[in-house]
């Protein structure tokens, strides 16, 4: 595919490894922030590659993973009901709430159905006017303006049967709040590509500089990443702290200004809780006074459902590069893929799941070179 | 990575502290042939029917019968929906158990044929499902000699389920399981992969997106025979279907024991099935193939079996993708076109789009 | 976080006043929603996300970036390996 296949170029691969491993003279930490690069990143084996000074940690950017265990909870009593068609993206099946999944919940006779957008379940709440059709409104700056017009639609439309489940979260708050909490280790972020698409950069040169920390907009093909992770060592090694895009192909720096406007219009900015991290300032959205009256939870009276998570997690620390996975006393016994206590391991690319991969094949491999670019 | 004495864990005997415990009801994974699936025959079935036969576990039994080596297959079909690109369930359920058979080395002989119709499905439908599973059946060569018809009231089926079980002579000399595997035995399959999985997500409600492929349904036996014609003494073969080849290879290093690396970019991965799977976030490695089949060949055969392979249609694009080695033994191992390296685990239930 | 995949725009059409696209992705074709990039045009790239187009692509930056990738090498090959130069440093100390 175009802009694909080209940004996956092997040799041009190695001239950026080559650069970067040419400039680094010290260790240094970097966090990619998204989840989507965490998982381009061990797809495509690019962490074993980098010079052993390169950290990268992966961050707390996966909406499926920081989705609170109370709104999971408040989704499988939404989707248990039988006047309910419960709309979700895929990925959201697998992850537990407390004691089950919406897999099960479908088991017990839910009506739950995997779209592909949410259009498609506004589509549905228009094919079944009998029924209450509600969708699971995950995900980040990138996610939330396709949410937003589809709420926005059904109130145009006058579709009195659809409503969203709202767990939107905010990148700038989260950097902000890893960035605040005391022995942070993160010196570099490689800043979510596809948010900056939306947003544009605007909110991130206040937070380089009152950081003192590189902030590089970085895209999710294998040579993004490495551009990356270049440009933000490069800054280190120079003592700077700029905001970059390196993904200026599909970033500008106003974003998307269509889609920021829909996002104030339908969503308001309120306190969010993040699954294993806790709750942080202004890092979500809400719908706002005008949209209300679409907003799943109080049409389902599920506002009331109180669930803790569990306190043996340790993720937030994981997350912030603080603890090694296999530190915490949990891991590989409490807590595995198939019982996950927190956002780490409940996706294959959290940090917590995929240690526990890899540690059982070097635990049963012979040590060798990592093997160079071919 | 920190050194792996950090710890006080035992990584390789980590498994699953409470299978099923979990899962007090069925779910849509139990069927998806993953890590629930294995769980369900192992901890449910094996123990309830117990017998030496079961415990091969592979894709067909071999058996021995009055002198003779037979293999024996049974399989289901509840696809949907009915008629897709390429083919349609009744293809699937002859070529579904033909391949199952193809598999251990027989060529299949007969065919029987149940069908779970629910009440109010139209006559018309029934008798073009039947019409593509005669035709199939013709075409691999093999006659359904049994058949049995059940009818369920409306809202206790979902239109036609099909199930067949089949039978065939194991070529003397053949012994094809995964026991067999060692280190240095060459990883082949017979093709492109992903192209039924990707035809059948193309039609699926809710996903429904337009691609020109279309499901690579077909008899493997005859591409089989081809190659036990060059020798009898391949090690193992698999049709990798649901859980696509991650599921296959991953089974098949747990029961030889040994590891399993392949090079990625060896592996022929038509554009439109990887581009589909970057859309919905998929890995092609996970998606079903219907007429495809890996195999495990010793280092000196490999090159005379690619060559039988490629002499076949179905077997025209087939190439080396990797070997068993002896390290990371039961673990699949992907060397990335960068030259990094990445772990092909088991698939735990169906795959689903990502957003994320 | 956001798995957003660039396609190219086959053909355009308004359905209860939203403007909706046939988008190519490399032989898979998907209707995206145009609300957010009103001017997109037939034969343009957008990013996608969960059937929206949210954001053109350009193909001048992607053309420069790509440049200045293969151009990292050349400086290199011109004034030597600084692997080399560094151990070369070393040595002479």
């Amino acid at each position: 595919m175009k802009y694909i296949d080209e940004f996956q170029d092997p040799e041009l691969a190695r001239r950026l490894l080559d650069d970067i491993h040419a400039t680094v003279t010290r260790p240094w930490a970097l966090m990619e922030v998204c989840g989507g690069q965490t998982h381009s990143i061990i797809r495509h084996g690019i962490d074993q590659l980098l010079p052993d000074e390169v950290e990268l940690i992966h961050g707390p950017g996966c909406p499926v993973c920081v989705t609170p265990l109370e709104v999971i909870d408040k989704a499988l009593e939404i989707a248990s009901r039988p006047d309910v068609i419960f709309c979700s993206f895929g990925d959201m099946l697998r992850v537990p709430g407390t004691g089950r999944d919406l897999f099960q919940v479908r088991g017990e006779g839910g009506d739950v159905r995997v779209v592909y957008s949410p259009l498609d379940a506004l589509r549905i709440a228009q094919q079944n006017p009998d029924r209450q059709v509600v969708f699971f409104g995950i995900g980040f700056e990138t996610t939330a303006p396709p949410n937003a017009m589809t709420v926005h639609q059904a109130r145009k439309l006058g579709i009195r049967n659809f409503s969203l489940l709202v767990s939107h979260v905010r990148v700038p708050p989260a950097i902000e709040a890893i960035m605040r909490s005391p022995n942070c280790r993160v010196q570099g972020f490689l800043a979510a590509g596809h948010v900056c698409t939306v947003m544009g950069v605007d909110e991130y040169p206040a937070l380089a500089d009152r950081h003192r920390v590189p902030i590089v907009v970085t895209g999710f093909e294998p040579l993004d990443i490495l551009e990356g992770v270049r440009r933000t060592v490069a800054q280190l090694e120079h003592g700077e702290h700029t905001v970059e895009n390196a993904y200026p192909r599909a970033v500008r720096a106003e974003g998307n200004p269509a889609a920021r406007a829909m996002l104030e219009d339908v969503f308001e900015v309120t306190d969010r809780a993040w699954r294993g991290i806790g709750v942080i300032p202004d890092s979500g959205w809400r719908l706002s006074a005008k949209y209300r009256e679409y907003d799943a939870e109080s049409r389902f009276s599920v506002e009331g459902i109180r669930t803790r998570e569990p306190a043996e997690c340790r993720s937030g620390e994981v997350l912030q590069g603080l603890l090694k996975p296999y530190e915490c006393e949990a891991f590989g016994t409490r807590c595995t893929p198939r019982t996950p206590l927190g956002a780490t391991m409940v996706s294959s690319e959290g940090a917590c799941a995929a240690y526990y991969l890899y540690r059982r094949l070097t635990a049963t491999s012979t040590p060798r070179e990592a093997s160079p670019v071919a | 990575m920190p050194d792996s004495t950090a710890t006080t864990l035992d990584p390789t005997a980590w498994t699953c502290p409470a299978p099923l415990r979990d899962q007090p009801r069925i779910v849509m994974g139990h069927g998806g042939g993953g890590t629930l699936s294995a769980e369900l025959v192992q901890h449910v079935f094996a123990p309830a029917f117990g017998g030496e036969a079961l415990a091969q576990l592979g894709d067909a039994a071999a058996l021995s019968l009055g002198g003779v080596r037979l293999a024996f297959s049974t399989d289901s079909f509840v696809v949907r929906p009915l008629f897709f690109p390429g083919g349609s369930i009744g293809d699937l359920a002859v070529d579904g158990t033909v391949n199952d058979l193809a598999m251990s080395g027989a060529k299949a002989a007969y065919l029987s044929c149940g069908f779970i119709l629910e009440e109010g499905v139209e006559v018309e439908t029934v008798s073009r499902v039947a019409e593509a599973l005669g035709a199939a059946a013709r075409a691999a060569g093999v006659e359904v000699a049994t058949g049995d018809t059940k009818v369920v009231e409306a809202g206790h089926g979902d239109g036609i389920f099909v199930n067949t079980a089949g039978i065939g002579l194991i070529p003397a000399g053949v012994d094809l399981r995964p026991q067999r595997v060692v280190p240095g035995d060459v990883v082949i399959v017979s093709g492109a992969i992903g192209a039924h999985g990707v035809a059948i997500m193309s039609v699926r409600e809710g996903l429904e997106f337009g691609v020109e492929i279309v499901s690579d349904c077909a008899p493997l036996g005859g591409l089989v025979e081809a190659m036990l014609a060059v020798t009898p003494d391949l090690h193992v073969l698999r049709d990798p279907t649901r859980g696509g080849l991650a599921a296959s290879l991953n089974e098949i290093a747990a029961a030889a024991g040994t590891g399993v690396v392949i090079t990625e970019r060896e592996v022929p991965v038509p554009p439109a099935v990887s581009n589909a799977c970057a859309v919905l976030g998929l890995d092609p490695f996970y998606v079903a193939n219907e007429g495809k089949l890996v195999a495990f060949v010793p280092r000196a055969h490999a090159d005379a079996v690619l060559e039988a392979m490629r002499a076949h249609p179905l077997g025209a694009e087939a190439r080396i993708i990797g070997e068993a080695v002896a390290d990371h033994p039961g673990m699949v191992v992907a060397r990335t076109g960068l030259g990094g390296t990445r772990v092909v685990d088991m698939p735990l239930g169906e795959q689903l789009p990502r957003i994320c | 976080m956001c798995l957003a995949v660039p396609g190219r725009v086959l053909e355009i059409e308004e359905r209860d006043g939203t403007r909706v696209a046939s988008v190519d992705f490399g032989g898979v074709v998907k209707e995206v929603c145009l609300e957010y990039l009103p001017d997109l045009q037939v034969g343009e790239y957008a990013i996608v996300h969960v059937g929206f187009a949210l954001q053109r692509l350009d193909e001048e930056s992607a053309r420069q970036t790509l440049e200045l990738f293969s151009e990292l090498g050349m400086l290199q090959e011109e004034f030597g390996d600084p692997w080399e130069a560094a151990a070369g440093q070393e040595v002479g100390k």
